[in-house]
């Protein structure tokens, strides 16, 4: 999986917090979701553990599951993967599942709003600079109205916990969200190995996803029995798998650039019997590369006249373009008001408290912290350019000091979280580890959410780092039926 | 289907195909070199050489023309087009760009032999026996094959992929007629030796042909009915004739799929006529050799054809 956002950070100093056990309580006694998982495990010797775990490389191998490194050329590595699930208790699931669908359908309200009346930025809920003066604004897009007024089809919104009922929204990412495709694999996979586990847990499938994606793909085509694609940067493109993947289980079309062209105002592509029309593109090619007409010109990455069939609405993406001034870390900060305002309801999913270094009184207080504080770059992901304050060493700490003082604007800081743990396979056994999940929101003509999502695991000791390029795992996500 | 799909299935065809004739190849040469005196194992090397038209890349690697060196430079060389090694490499990367368009199973099948390929070393396969590797390259083509016939739609990917391989085959049948035919002209002094026997029944056995002939032919090898078995038996799989009537058949599909009647169909039909209703007398009077060069000249003209055709190189 490629390293496509931000980690969720660090160990708590000196004990002060202890992070949220999702198994067991701080008494040592088992949560109920746990209970069939801890028989199983009790009952299961070492030795068997050993066997199914190199047994699941060996199937992940064998399915050719793996991402590409960025800067180690070629290379394939595979994601390691604990056996053991993550469960997600009926209500637990619940909860989220009506934040989530809160929180993207006011996202997408929210940028219909700023590509076409910016009544929120006039109601001076948000300031203008920070939406129109953002590197992702596209003023291409403005003026637009995409198919059913949706912008984002696809959401990856990452969520972490500290407590019993304490699930923070970490990061939105609304752009070209990668990772479904390990929810699915890791699914198929514990039910190869495990099937007695499955027949005696009530667990929700998750296998349905890729046809809830296409019913969300044609639902805004602007044709009946619409050709939907998806267009790939290619093999390189660390997700490339997923992007396949994706394609097979639609039945569609897997795409590259130069397989599409356009011409008398519409989008085709290439096929042996002659050009075929296409009306929906689900694109993971990001903005910049989309058209070398219109944005970057030196891309080779994306259709020449793409935007301007999209700006005449014959042809749908998904995502739509310029989503990405929704997810940036600043806008991050205003969302639970983004929930207000177009929805006149409060906020189900919490923010992280985050600092904008570009207030000057949070830029004092951020100052003055930075031993306990994360500070991120608004612009920056794959828990790259990031300082994790706990973890820092005082040069690290005077570094950032000195970048933040220079340019406060392209900085946040939020207090550094305990997140929560469950259960691992580590070398010498098993051991709580901190984990995330990422839960796929799809929207257009309704709003689809297949329950769980992508857990992902910090597999060193005390680490926050869940990133699968630096060093984290995934594991199957149980959401567990009432 | 888009056309660099098509392109990809089209040349997973081709090198999956090429990986085993490779095999077939090195494996004939193997058990010649066996029986045969020193200077003449060194000519059963090289005919492998000579038929895969890898001599001069191979002349750059290495000296002495030998069992060592020519294993690992046309099982090995990962830089070697015609290469063992090379062509799962390529077919496994045309598969992977193709994870929408075959079955998982084919997937699996193209994925585990060239992750089990990437393992094995020159020295591995001296070990335990050069036989059992060329071997093992066949039944890995024949178990894609296998899951090719049971697992994928019949839809016009199945078309490109079994294009690619029929085309593939018709060639390389064709090359190693030319060479190894030549080269195992009966001199007057060994005219029905013994040796003589076994490289023949060793090029039959290359293309799993030598039952088929005792079948057919009745009679003691003659190299004329050699000839005829790989070039005119529609029954034989391996001949030039079978696998242009596959093609034909394919074609015939593919035009009416796609309404369409293109030069490529035609360039085809030219060479299948003559497959199908030439006789053995009249290539004998053109001369094998001359035959052959030809064939393999218009086969080449008909694969460029075909990319022209379906816009494969986008």
């Amino acid at each position: 999986m490629p390293p496509c956002y931000n980690a969720a950070v660090s160990s708590v100093r000196g004990n002060k917090l202890a992070a949220f056990d999702e198994m067991r309580d701080p008494s040592g006694a088992l949560r109920p979701a746990y209970q069939n998982l801890d028989t199983w495990l009790s009952a299961t010797p070492k030795e068997e553990f050993d066997r199914f775990r190199s047994e699941a490389d060996l199937l992940f191998r064998r399915l050719g599951i793996t991402f590409t490194v960025y800067g180690s050329g070629t290379t394939e590595r595979l994601i390691p993967f604990d056996i053991i699930p993550r469960v997600l208790a009926a209500a637990e699931w619940a909860h989220l599942r009506v934040g989530l669908e809160q929180r993207v359908r006011a996202m997408n309200l929210f940028l219909a709003d700023v590509y076409q009346d910016r009544e929120i930025i006039r109601a001076g809920i948000i300031p203008a600079d920070l939406v129109l003066a953002n590197k992702a604004f596209r003023p291409e897009a403005a003026g637009v109205i995409p198919p059913r007024g949706t912008y984002v089809h696809v959401a990856g919104i990452d969520i972490v916990r500290t407590g019993e009922n304490d699930f923070y929204v970490l990061e939105d990412n609304l752009r070209t969200p990668s990772g479904v495709s390990y929810m699915l694999e890791n699914r198929v996979i514990m039910m190869r190995l495990f099937p007695e586990l499955f027949a005696q847990n009530h667990i929700a499938p998750v296998d349905h996803y890729p046809e809830e994606l296409l019913n969300t793909l044609r639902a805004v085509s602007p044709n009946a029995d619409p050709t939907v694609v998806v267009l790939t940067p290619g093999p390189e493109n660390s997700a490339y798998f997923e992007h396949a993947f994706l394609a097979e289980q639609m039945g569609i079309e897997l795409v590259e650039g130069q397989d599409l062209f356009v011409a008398n105002g519409f989008v085709y592509m290439r096929t042996p019997a002659g050009p075929q029309r296409v009306d929906v593109i689900y694109r993971r090619v990001d903005d910049d590369f989309l058209d070398p007409l219109a944005l970057r010109q030196d891309s080779l990455l994306g259709v020449p006249g793409l935007l301007s069939v999209y700006r005449s609405g014959r042809v749908a993406l998904a995502n739509a373009i310029g989503t990405g001034v929704a997810d940036d870390k600043a806008v991050y900060a205003f969302v639970p008001d983004i929930v207000r305002f177009y929805l006149r309801e409060e906020p189900i999913l919490k923010n992280v408290p985050t600092y904008l270094c570009r207030r000057p009184d949070d830029l004092k207080y951020v100052l003055a912290n930075l031993p306990e504080l994360v500070v991120k770059e608004v612009h920056g992901s794959g828990g790259y350019g990031m300082l994790i304050g706990p973890a820092a060493t005082k040069a690290q700490i005077a570094e950032f000091r000195e970048r933040l003082t220079a340019a406060p604007e392209g900085y946040i800081a939020q207090p550094t979280l305990a997140l929560s743990t469950c259960p691992t396979f580590v070398k010498r056994g098993i051991a709580p580890r901190h984990v995330d999940l990422r839960p796929f929101v799809l929207t257009s003509d309704q709003v689809r959410i297949v329950p769980g999502g992508l857990t992902r695991v910090a597999l060193e000791k005390g680490s926050l780092v869940v990133n699968s390029s630096q060093g984290g795992g995934t594991k199957d996500t149980w959401v567990l039926e009432a | 289907m888009l056309s660099r799909t098509a392109d990809n299935l089209y040349w997973l065809g081709r090198y999956f195909e090429r990986a085993e004739n490779t095999a077939r190849m090195l494996d004939v040469a193997h058990r010649s070199a066996l029986i045969s005196r020193k200077d003449v194992a060194a000519a059963d090397w090289g005919s492998v050489l000579a038929i895969s038209g890898t001599a001069q890349g191979f002349a750059a690697r290495h000296g002495r023309t030998d069992a060592r060196a020519v294993i690992t430079y046309m099982a090995f060389d990962a830089d070697n087009h015609s290469g063992i090694a090379a062509c799962l490499r390529r077919a496994r990367e045309n598969g992977r760009a193709l994870r929408g368009s075959i079955t998982s199973e084919m997937w699996e099948c193209l994925n585990e032999t060239w992750l089990t390929m990437q393992s094995k070393t020159y020295e591995d396969v001296i070990a335990s026996g050069v036989s059992p590797f060329f071997d093992w390259v066949k039944e890995r083509s024949h178990l894609f094959r296998g899951v090719t016939f049971g697992t994928m739609l019949r839809d016009d990917c199945y078309n490109f992929l079994r294009l690619g391989t029929f085309l593939e085959r018709a060639d390389n049948t064709a090359r190693l007629l030319d060479v190894k035919y030549h080269m195992l002209l009966p001199r007057p002094d060994a005219v029905g030796g013994v040796v003589d026997f076994y490289q023949w029944a060793a090029l039959l056995r290359s293309v799993s042909a030598l039952r088929a002939y005792k079948r057919l032919f009745r009679e003691a090898i003659l190299p004329r009915r050699v000839a005829e078995l790989l070039i005119l038996r529609e029954d034989m799989p391996r001949s030039l004739r079978a696998s242009f009537r596959e093609i034909d058949v394919l074609f015939g599909e593919l035009r009416q799929r796609y309404h369409t009647d293109y030069e490529c169909f035609r360039l085809a039909g030219e060479i299948y006529a003559k497959l199908r209703y030439g006789r053995m007398e009249e290539i004998f009077e053109v001369g094998l050799h001359e035959f052959l060069t030809d064939f393999i000249r218009r086969t080449g003209v008909l694969g460029k054809q075909i990319s022209d055709d379906f816009q494969l190189a986008a």
